[in-house]
């Protein structure tokens, strides 16, 4: 498949990775973030750990969109399917996050909620004019890659007049969230100058998002840059990207440089996709606040329907209350989400905590550093337990 | 971020919509996101959408990249 | 008056054990069927079955929709069941077939599963010698589900088991995974994909019976339905309490199959097959193994894909396409396409 299997290469990966073993400094620790979801599935399940130095660590972050929505925001959709006898409809990964009490939309589904899965928000406009004397509410989730589609498809309701449709907005965006872990650093510290016993919790680099990339540009995340000295590569979505992008991130290292640097060059513009910008711009408006499951609350962190669009905005038509979930006690997914904690060293990993039983955000979607330590790589912990079935 | 594939643009339908192949799939998808695209470009497909092109030089500037990376430490 | 199959639609009479009921049986299903222990109408069929070990087998079908690319869902509870006994390593002989009816399924599209089951228990040369009708209110079934059970015997000599792999054995694979499961997925009205994949549905009787005959010390033989080759694995693997170890570069997927896994974010390891086993062997044998199912036409693209090691986890690992490694884990719930 073109554009595909060459940037998979078992031969260039090799290669490659001995570059990164010939200019990592042996001197060095170096604790690299891939902040994307996609990104810490594809290392995951290539293997891409296999190939670098042992003084080179991955750290996985936040930008999982099933991750990081509030499990109150996930309950207030199980209720609305419920009390409302709307067709709710979502992405595949949705239907098995845990609200209050471990209740997924397919366990909803099974109770004889109309649940139904779509790949594009499309389909679910489709869903609309198939049943006009049913509402339909589609459950939108995800960052900039995501949200323009959930623009278009809200214009497009607009122009047919399709008043049955309406949109549950669960939009979240990439820079408060960098800001939000940058911040959490101690960012004093000289981050160049440590011995090879690094101090938890630290980032010396960011592998950048590749498809919010395509949306946003990399203006966005020149501020990781000059306000909190550490660089940022914009890696492309395939394994031999993630490589070149971690030894453009060393090299930026070795050399006390920061600067945001863009190796996804085949999709990625400077300027991102205007158009997509501008139809977001329309549609949506900043919240002033978002509670992150993992992360807090968070400020400019997501995005709301614009007034002049409330007939589609599922928040307006219905009552859609404000639902306090608090985290399972043993969790600690917010420490896995800033770097602080490995999956492995979390109490219930692997026992109380499994993809079937999620106890709390990093478990939850195959993309979370939990659910995909778990699925991919749990072999490397000798202790790991053994899977029950 | 998130799950997107590039795919080859092998017709245009009306109303902002084309029909991509990739590995012999095909699938109608929206290109409201762009403001043109012809038969033959590559774009890269999330959720039923065209997110942006694919840029065929830049992609053979970055193989040639990663032959060059990998070709020097061989010769190491 | 006969049926009327062209406009005709099922009904709860004929279900009711009268009349109606044995027009349609007569008409539809001993019609398609025909063999002497239907034409003896009686209410079980009177056997002679060779000595040795019995093997026996169920399975229930339920998929939507009915009809996809390759197959329906009559061949699949033909070829299903017959494929559940020779992994057995038994010769299947007999089969049963249940249906249960919705009332107002069209009786034109019953006809044509029906003879479709009719054409794969004869292609395969295994008769379905009994069987049952009942039919349910409108609303209450999927249109038809159907249960088929099998029997067979083992040869002499042919143990097959899932406890029974060692470490040192190989794993081979007799061909491209993924096809059935993609193939109905495509259908699936919400996710609108052309695809150019249709079902493997296939009996692998003869396979299996060419596999044994050459290698009789094989040691386990298992069809890859639902949740495909890794949860076979890992089934295998803790029955037999051993590990394993994949190459993903030796795992043939055809390319579409690839691609719209891609497209969903699907893993096609974990993706239904009907035509596809997975056969572990000791070392010696592996080479005489492969040579056999590459000779026979549902073994073409048969491959080597990797062995069994010890392992006091049970972990089944592959080497990624990349020189990596992962885990190849159980399946969790049923496999969602993911958006990123």
């Amino acid at each position: 498949m073109k554009y595909l299997d060459e940037f998979r290469d078992g031969r260039l990966a090799q290669g490659l990775a001995a570059r990164i073993h010939q200019e990592a400094d042996p001197a060095r620790a170096y604790a690299l973030m891939e902040f994307c979801g996609g990104h810490t599935h594809a290392i995951y399940r290539y293997g891409i750990e296999d190939l670098l130095p042992a003084n080179l660590r991955l750290i996985h972050g936040p930008g999982c969109p099933v991750c990081v929505l509030p499990s109150g925001r996930l309950q207030a959709a199980i209720e609305l399917v419920e009390r409302e006898r709307v067709i709710l409809c979502g992405y595949g990964d949705l239907l098995r996050v845990p609200g209050a009490q471990g209740d997924t939309l397919l366990k909803a589904k099974a109770r004889g909620a109309d649940v139904r899965m779509v790949y594009s928000v499309d389909d679910a406009l489709a869903v609309a004019r198939a049943s006009p004397e049913q509402s339909v509410v589609f459950f939108a989730i995800g960052f900039e890659t995501t949200t323009p589609p959930t623009a278009v498809a809200l214009l497009q309701a607009r122009r047919e007049k399709l008043d049955n449709f309406s949109i549950y907005c669960n939009h979240v965006l990439t820079p408060p969230a960098l800001r939000a872990l940058l911040a959490a650093q101690d960012t004093n510290s000289p981050p160049f100058q440590r011995g090879v016993a690094q101090s938890a919790g630290v980032i010396d680099g960011f592998i950048g998002p590749a498809h919010v990339s395509t949306i946003i540009g990399s203006q966005p995340y020149e501020f990781v840059a000059t306000e909190y000295h550490r660089p940022l590569v914009i890696a492309g979505f395939e394994p031999l990207d993630v490589l070149q992008s971690i030894l453009m991130l060393i090299r930026q290292i070795n050399a006390g440089e920061t600067r945001v640097e863009n190796e996804y060059t085949r999709a990625v513009q400077p300027e991102g996709n205007r158009k997509a910008q501008w139809l977001m711009a329309e549609v949506f408006t900043q919240r002033s606040s978002f509670a992150w499951r993992g992360l807090g609350e968070l400020p400019d962190s997501a995005l709301a329907i614009r007034p002049e669009f409330a007939a589609w905005d599922a928040e307006r038509r219905f009552t859609i209350p404000k639902i306090p979930v608090t985290d399972h006690k043993a969790c600690v997914c917010a420490e896995v989400l800033r770097g602080v904690k490995r999956p492995e060293e979390c109490k219930v990993f692997a026992t109380a905590c499994t993809p079937d039983h999620p106890l709390g955000s990093c478990m939850v979607s195959a993309e979370g550093a939990c659910a995909a330590h778990y699925h991919y790589g749990r072999f490397r912990q000798a202790s790991s337990p053994c899977p029950s079935m | 971020m998130c799950l997107a594939i590039p795919a080859q643009i092998i017709e245009i339908i009306e109303e902002e919509h084309a029909v991509v192949d990739m590995g012999g799939v095909r699938k109608t998808i929206s290109t409201a996101l762009l403001d043109e695209v012809a038969v033959g470009d590559y774009v890269i497909i999330h959720v039923g959408y065209a997110l942006n092109r694919l840029d065929p030089e830049e992609a053979a500037e970055t193989l040639r990249l990663f032959a060059e990376l990998a070709a020097a430490t061989d010769a190491v | 008056m006969p049926l009327d199959v062209k406009h005709g639609v099922v009904e709860m009479s004929h279900g009711g054990g009268g009349r109606a009921m044995t027009q349609l049986i007569e008409e539809l299903f001993l019609t398609a069927f025909d063999n002497e222990w239907l034409r003896a109408q009686d209410d079980g069929a009177h056997l002679t079955v060779p000595p040795g070990r019995l093997a026996m087998a169920t399975d229930s079908h339920v998929v939507s929709p009915l009809f996809f690319p390759g197959g329906d869902i009559g061949c699949l509870s033909v070829h299903g069941t017959i494929n559940d006994v020779a992994m057995t390593g038994a010769r299947p002989l007999y089969l049963t077939a249940t249906f249960i009816l919705e009332e107002g399924f069209p009786l034109a599209e019953l006809q044509q599963i029906v003879e479709s089951m009719a054409r794969a228990a004869h292609q395969a040369g295994v008769p379905i010698v009994t069987g049952d009708t009942k039919v349910v209110e409108r609303g209450k079934g999927d249109g038809v589900f159907i249960t088929t059970t099998g029997i067979g015997v083992i040869p002499d000599g042919v143990d097959i088991s899932a406890s029974r792999a060692q470490p040192g054995d190989i794993l081979l694979l007799n061909g491209a995974l993924g096809d059935h499961g993609m193939a109905v997925l495509a259908q699936r009205e919400h996710l609108s994909f052309d695809a150019p994949i249709a079902s493997d549905t296939a009996a692998l009787h003869t396979l299996t019976a060419a596999m044994t005959a050459a290698v009789p010390g094989l040691h386990c033989l298992r069809d890859l339905t639902r949740g495909g080759l890794g949860s076979a694995v890992n089934e295998i693997a803790h029955q037999s309490r051993v590990g394993m170890r994949l190459r993903e570069a030796a795992i043939p997927v055809h390319e579409p199959v690839r691609a719209l896994c891609e497209f969903l974010g699907l893993d096609p390891l974990y993706v239904a097959n009907e035509g596809k086993l997975l056969a572990i062997c000791p070392a010696e044998f592996a080479e005489t193994l492969l040579t056999v199912m590459q000779a026979h036409p549902l073994g073409r693209e048969a491959a080597i894909i990797g062995e069994v090691v010890a392992d006091p986890h049970y972990f089944v690992e592959m080497e990624t396409v990349f020189g990596g490694r992962r885990l190849v884990d159980w399946l969790s719930g049923e496999q969602l396409p993911r958006i990123c």
